[in-house]
């Protein structure tokens, strides 16, 4: 008899019995389910979902002590409460995506992303025109809105990590307090102080300062958060060879979070993106293309989503759908560049 | 009782040559002295009245259980102690001459002067391990002549080159915990420092990166003062000419308890507390 001779897996082999329990509990249940509400109060689809989960509930866990791979009860629920969890959140995520994907697809046309709306008036068919303004307007103001808000955030990130100066309390409260501003006053405060003036008329400026001030308590947050992983024996190296604190920070502390510092501006950026109510006060919208982002409305995509859906014709609507899966992708596109964007820094 | 010794005692022969090199010592110039330095973390006084010279070109180790204050005795003779939150300071550090915590004096220029090395190896992640040799040049501002004769000499001397020699552009997270050590003291040496600090560089290496190390150190005391931290008393009676015994007693803030030429302090010990420490009695 040889005794090397066979190779098995024996982390593969599946016990009978527990087959058996597992099929019970797991298949046995929907019929038992379906009996209940065909012969009970409960009716339709809902209602068999809800006595199926329960049923499951019950079993799973009295498998689980008392089957052949015994766990303790709180253990089996745990497993099937957090599967439960998981799934209910996909079906949220998917109930969301699947009708944008369905009926912006349904109705995208490549041209929409470079044609303005100025030759659509009401209902007009969607071979005609399309949201390339509210495209380039959406780059444009979340753009600059990026390029006020990242450096302010950094530097106050830096003074609270770095330079932790008396105002170190102040600066934390500030950022944390302004994370809770509701986004239509920072389009109101925008509107009042620049519009309502009569310093700037409604322009891509105006709605990326609006935005900035959305955006800058979470890069400032995050900057902050991926300041404090730096660790200290670097600074301490980094002073220690003679370099002031500002060259310490500027040659090893911030090379050091380069990734991290990404984050905090695509966070930033997703913050903003989807922004309706401020852009309705500050860059109020426009059917035709403004490559001026200093002076005239400009149109951005979830306020032309806006404005599409409220004229309510059957076309509008759908080109208010093309809109929302085109931010939709746009909004994808960001995250996966800053994940390969970060990724490759952490490899360096 | 036990008396084995935790470690190999050097041979009559030994103890005298290690005395005759002592009295040359002892004649040799004073690179640097501490008088009556005093350290208080807030109101908690953590080290008191440490009186302490450090010769040129010779190796001093600073020996004591942990929390007795080395390492922060160490931080106060280059301006490192008062980066750290509630720091105070009491006496004077002498280098060259005069007090490097009078009024006016510029810290990053003390750092200059005295370099320092980490415990744990800390390479800067975002650079390449030429970039992290030149980066003390970079960091305060000096020209930077040749490069790659700065980066060959500061390698050399730190034993790394020929390990490195093909891959300074390679990112320093690649070598060895012992190679990113001696990396680490190439960077110091760039910086030409009289005096250089070393903070445990050895605990957390292998027996034979220590080895190369403290190679290492025998050659730069040719050029420099170096004072190192140890917890290890074999490693200070190999490398170190004259050792300072830190004890901090129960509550008590921590003093140097004695300080002289090495061998003598480890075979020869006045107080029978340095007695019982180097022999692994305690600590």
């Amino acid at each position: 008899m040889s005794i090397a001779a066979k190779t098995h897996k024996p982390w593969r082999s599946i016990d009978k019995t527990v087959l058996m329990q597992q099929l019970i509990v797991h298949l046995g249940t929907p019929f038992l389910a379906m009996f209940i509400t065909i012969n009970t109060g409960f009716s339709g689809y809902s209602g068999f979902l809800v006595v199926w989960f329960f049923l499951h509930l019950v079993t799973a866990s009295l498998l689980g002590k008392f089957g052949k791979r015994k766990r303790a009860v709180s253990d089996s629920l745990f497993e099937v409460l957090s599967t439960a969890a998981v799934i209910a959140f996909l079906l949220f995520v998917i109930s969301v995506l699947e009708p944008v994907f369905q009926l912006g697809l349904e109705n995208f046309q490549v041209h929409h992303l470079f044609e303005d709306a100025k030759d659509t008036g009401v209902d007009t068919s969607l071979d005609i025109g399309g949201l390339g303004h509210a495209l380039l307007g959406t780059l444009m103001t979340v753009g600059l809105a990026t390029l006020f808000s990242l450096p302010i955030g950094i530097l106050a990130a830096l003074y609270v990590t770095e330079v932790r100066g008396v105002l170190t309390p102040f600066v934390r409260f500030f950022v944390q307090a302004m994370s809770g501003v509701p986004s239509i006053i920072a389009g109101l405060f925008a509107y009042a102080v620049l519009i309502a003036s009569g310093i700037l008329t409604y322009s891509g400026f105006v709605a990326a300062i609006a935005l900035s001030i959305l955006m800058l308590p979470t890069v400032a947050r995050t900057a902050e958060e991926v300041l404090k992983l730096v660790p200290d024996d670097l600074r301490s190296a980094a002073l220690a060879l003679g370099g002031t604190q500002w060259r310490a920070v500027r040659m090893v502390v911030l090379p050091a979070a380069r990734s991290g510092l990404v984050t905090a501006a695509i966070l930033g950026i997703a913050r903003v993106i989807g922004e309706t109510a401020p852009l309705l006060l500050t860059a109020f919208g426009n059917r035709e293309y403004n490559l001026n982002p200093l002076e005239g409305p400009i149109a951005t995509l979830p306020t032309y989503i806006f404005q599409q859906f409220l004229l309510g014709t059957e076309n509008d609507v759908r080109r208010a759908w093309v809109a929302a899966f085109v931010l939709l992708v746009l909004v994808g596109i960001v995250f996966s560049l800053a994940r390969v964007v970060s990724s490759r820094f952490k490899q360096a | 009782m036990d008396n084995v010794s935790a470690y190999e005692v050097p041979t009559t022969e030994a103890v005298v040559t290690g005395r005759e090199e002592v009295t040359r010592m002892e004649s040799a110039p004073i690179a640097m002295e501490a008088r009556n330095v005093n350290v208080w973390f807030n109101d908690h006084h953590v080290l008191q009245n440490v009186n302490l010279e450090f010769p040129q070109n010779s190796v001093t180790a600073l020996i004591g259980p942990s929390g007795c204050g080395k390492s922060t005795f160490i931080r106060t003779l280059n301006r490192m102690h008062e980066l750290l939150p509630g720091a105070k300071l009491g006496g004077e550090v002498i280098l060259d001459g005069s007090d490097i915590y009078t009024p006016g004096v510029d810290p990053v220029g003390i750092r200059l002067k005295v370099g320092m090395v980490f415990q744990k190896p800390n390479p800067f992640p975002s650079m390449s391990i030429g970039e992290n040799v030149i980066s003390g040049l970079r960091l305060s501002r000096k020209k930077i002549s040749n490069k790659s004769d700065v980066m060959e000499e500061a390698l050399t001397k730190a034993g790394l080159w020929k390990e490195v020699k093909d891959r300074l552009n390679v990112s320093a997270g690649s070598l060895s915990g012992g190679q990113q050590q001696r990396l680490c003291i190439a960077r110091s040496l760039v910086l030409h420092p009289e005096i250089l600090l070393m903070d445990e560089p050895c605990s957390a290496l292998d027996p034979g990166s220590t080895r190369k190390i403290e190679e290492t150190m025998m050659e730069l005391k040719e050029s420099m003062t170096i004072i190192i931290v140890t917890h290890n008393m074999q490693q200070a009676l190999r490398v170190s000419d004259h050792t300072a015994f830190f004890l901090a007693e129960d509550g008590k803030p921590g003093e140097v308890v004695e300080s002289g030429p090495t061998v003598e302090l480890f075979h020869n010990p006045r107080d029978s507390r340095t007695d019982d420490y180097v022999h692994g009695r305690f600590g």
